[in-house]
């Protein structure tokens, strides 16, 4: 009876070093492999590159505060966009600091966006995204900012409107998701920057 | 609207689902009885290698103790393995970054919390833990865990068919075929479907950046991502590589992703209700038990969408849209996915998210935290959410033999005084433990320093962590500084607790049921494939989970709901 059970035991040790092996390191490789041979782009984070510099992720958000920017979601990372500790802001709704929070963002466009005053805000541009990363803002939201833009770079609307309407991402199948654009897209686009991607 | 936002979305899913239910549980009941399944030519040599190097000898059987002793040591394995690595972790390879070992109560929590298939997350990935720590640490033990859960599963099942016997299979066949035939494919197919759409999976260090605006520094990180990732979705496990969890735009970057990520939650668990149909010779009472899953989940998951696309009260006067409650979410899900997600994801045990819990209206956060305290059934985690329910619907026929003073059976089965006391502790620890260790929290000040969120909110964050680990969950409301001495060693404990107190009256009804007799059908029997059982089983579930937290959900949801319409209007 002894004799079995640590026999038992010793073929548990045994097996999770096995599976360990295979699950842990063989498999992983095996995807790695076959990501960076299928998609490398992706694999390696959806890079992009300028003068040979990496310039950004076309995934991961960067803050933009400047007039002539589109401006991404507010995030709750310290600082804005810390790509090193995603989170969220986690503010319940009745907390009165999440009210705090809402009034400021709401300030913040209302004093710079000139945005048609009957216009109301697009909500994603004064609520905090799930990561803190989020690349993206609703069309909406992109609209919303053309006014200030035109403005600030002395360009047309009408430009900025088609340059909204060419980068629009639109729903999974029309069921999932919802339409979107990417705000480092736009702002390379509107500094005139040639980038390319890069899986270095 | 409503049609084409909500309604079609969630009906091509649940087709979607059903579709794969059939063919993925039919191929699982060929893995389990060991008849070939179409993979064999490939695995069939790997898994004899494994077989050979362990000295395991596949045909012969086990009882339900000794069953129960090797997942016990294998578990046990896992979590000081785990432990050892994130301590060590500092002088291991793939270490780029060069994060320092995990602190002792950290790297406590994490190793109970992979081996019970909780995946509660305290870490913060991107800023603790090594490439080396992630794959050898957490994803093993993700697979694990799943096959773990998956293989007591199976033992149950031939308790139930087996008869006048002792044995109820070999626990390192079962959990090898679980892993070499269903999790892996389906991972590696999984993980290169999601690279495709912008997941990472690489070794490189970090990438520094420098911002176009700005031109500060942006630090973006790297990491062997997919491979994880795929698993944590399949097995009901949850754990994210990055503190984000599946919010994280590397973890999840297209809706394509977030679909498949959602169906992979609910797929094996959805796909074993028919694996036991054909198990027990019975299909219909694998269709019965689905059902019954499905029937509880798309109410619950009505209300969430409803409370999270209703409007918050307070912005109209601020002259923001009226669209919802986006905090939390990100652009890219909207509400219905970032809904339905955070629902799949608390009926099983997955308990990953892709938008922050805790800034959910306060309705809307109510049902992902009720849906755990249901006990992990609806769907539940792999393997365990279906033992589990398979233990309900023992309670709803002892309950219904009751009703009409006939011995109760299951499947020809006797129920009899020593498979109720059993199937009666694995129900009642979880609740137990719970509200016990959410009372402590919210009377001691470590408890409520953790806090973020002030008045019944902050309640309820801590009623949701003890929640969440007790049902071996995972998820969050994630204001709750969780990175802290109470909250690490209490948690790591009653994860184990909660976990094992289940899983090893499981396997002691299994053991039991094995020996009796099957009696055949006769006039008396109660049929537990019929509209009228599946009734039975949903109040029975409903009741349970209801008489229990009902006072507790009281103090936290209902009351902040009650204010939050009070302070705001309607």
């Amino acid at each position: 009876m002894f004799f079995k059970a640590v026999q038992q035991i010793k073929v548990a040790f045994i097996f999770l070093i096995l599976l360990t092996v295979l699950t842990g390191l063989i498999y992983p490789l095996i995807v790695t492999e076959l990501a960076q041979f299928f998609f490398p782009w992706e694999a390696n984070g959806s890079l992009i590159q300028s003068d040979k510099k990496l310039i950004g992720s076309l995934l991961i958000g960067q803050s933009f505060t400047s007039e002539k920017y589109f401006w991404g979601r507010p995030s709750a990372t310290v600082p804005p966009y810390n790509a090193e500790n995603s989170s969220a802001s986690n503010l319940a709704l009745t907390n009165p600091a999440y009210l705090t929070e809402i009034k400021k963002r709401v300030a913040l466009n209302n004093k710079n966006n000139l945005h048609n005053k009957n216009n109301l805000i697009p909500i994603d541009l004064v609520t905090a995204s799930g990561s803190g990363l989020d690349p993206e803002i609703s069309p909406a939201a992109a609209y919303d900012q053309v006014p200030r833009i035109a403005n600030a770079r002395k360009i047309s609307e009408d430009m900025l409107k088609k340059l909204i309407l060419a980068f629009t991402k639109k729903r999974f199948l029309g069921l999932f998701g919802e339409p979107r654009v990417n705000v480092l897209q736009l702002n390379l686009i509107l500094d005139n920057i040639n980038y390319e991607r890069t899986s270095a | 609207m409503i049609l084409e936002n909500v309604f079609y979305p969630l009906a091509f899913y649940f087709l979607v689902l059903l579709l794969c239910v059939k063919p993925l549980g039919a191929y699982m009941a060929r893995v389990y009885e060991g008849k070939p399944c179409g993979l064999d030519f490939i695995l069939s040599p790997v898994e004899r290698l494994i077989y050979r190097l362990c000295a395991i000898h596949p045909e012969k059987e086990m009882g339900w103790k000794k069953y129960l002793f090797c997942l016990l040591f294998l578990n046990l394995f896992g979590a000081l393995f785990v432990y050892g690595i994130f301590r060590l972790q500092h002088f291991l390879p793939l270490n780029p970054q060069s994060f320092n070992n995990v602190s002792p109560a950290l790297a406590f929590n994490t190793a109970t919390s992979f081996i019970t298939n909780t995946n509660w997350q305290a870490y913060g990935g991107e800023n603790t833990l090594s490439y080396f720590s992630q794959m050898t640490a957490l994803t093993v033990q993700n697979f694990l865990s799943a096959a773990t859960g998956m293989a007591i599963l199976i033992a149950f099942i031939r308790g139930l068919i087996r008869h006048e016997t002792n044995t109820l299979g070999n626990a390192w066949v079962d959990i090898t075929r679980s892993i070499l035939y269903i999790l892996l494919p389906l991972s590696l197919a999984l993980s290169l479907a999601l690279t495709s759409q912008g997941v990472i999976q690489n070794f490189s260090a970090y990438k520094k950046i420098n911002s176009i605006e700005h031109s500060q520094e942006q630090i973006i990180p790297m990491g062997p991502a997919a491979s994880q990732i795929a698993i944590k979705e399949l097995g009901s496990n949850g754990g994210g590589f990055f503190n984000a969890n599946s919010a994280h735009p590397y973890e999840n970057p297209t809706p394509i992703s977030n679909f498949l990520e959602m169906l992979a939650i609910l797929l094996i668990p959805a796909a074993l209700c028919y694996t036991f149909g054909v198990m027990v010779k019975d299909k219909r009472q694998g269709w019965a038990i689905l059902f019954a899953m499905l029937f509880i989940f798309i109410p619950l998951l009505s209300i969430t969408i409803w409370a999270e696309n209703h409007s918050n009260p307070m912005f109209t006067a601020l002259g923001i849209e009226s669209a919802g409650n986006m905090e939390g979410k990100e652009t890219r899900f909207g509400i219905v996915d970032s809904t339905l997600w955070a629902a799949a994801a608390t009926a099983t045990s997955n308990g990953s998210v892709n938008s922050a819990l805790d800034s959910f209206t306060p309705l809307g956060g109510l049902i992902p935290l009720w849906l755990i305290h249901l006990g992990e059934v609806v769907f539940g985690g792999v393997g365990s959410g279906l033992y589990g329910m398979l233990l309900i619907i023992i309670i709803t026929v002892f309950i219904a033999g009751l009703m009409v003073g006939r011995t109760p059976e299951y499947l020809g089965k006797k129920i009899e005084p020593y498979e109720m006391k059993m199937a009666s502790i694995a129900a009642l620890i979880m609740p137990l433990v719970v509200l016990l260790l959410t009372a402590l929290g919210v009377v001691t000040s470590a408890g409520t320093s953790s806090i973020q969120n002030p008045g019944a909110h902050g309640f309820s964050e801590i009623l949701y962590a003890f929640t969440s680990m007790g049902g071996n969950n995972g998820s969050a409301f994630a204001g709750l500084n969780a990175n802290t001495f109470f909250y690490n060693t209490l948690g790591g404990i009653e994860m184990l607790i909660s976990r094992f107190w289940a899983a090893i009256p499981i396997l002691a009804i299994a053991g039991s049921l094995v020996r009796k007799k099957i009696i055949p059908i006769n006039a008396g029997t109660l049929p537990t494939h019929t509209p009228l059982f599946i009734i039975l089983l949903i109040s029975v579930i409903l009741v349970l989970g209801a008489l229990t937290f009902f006072p507790a959900l009281t103090l936290g949801p209902i009351v902040e709901q009650f204010t939050f319409w009070r302070t705001y209007g309607y």
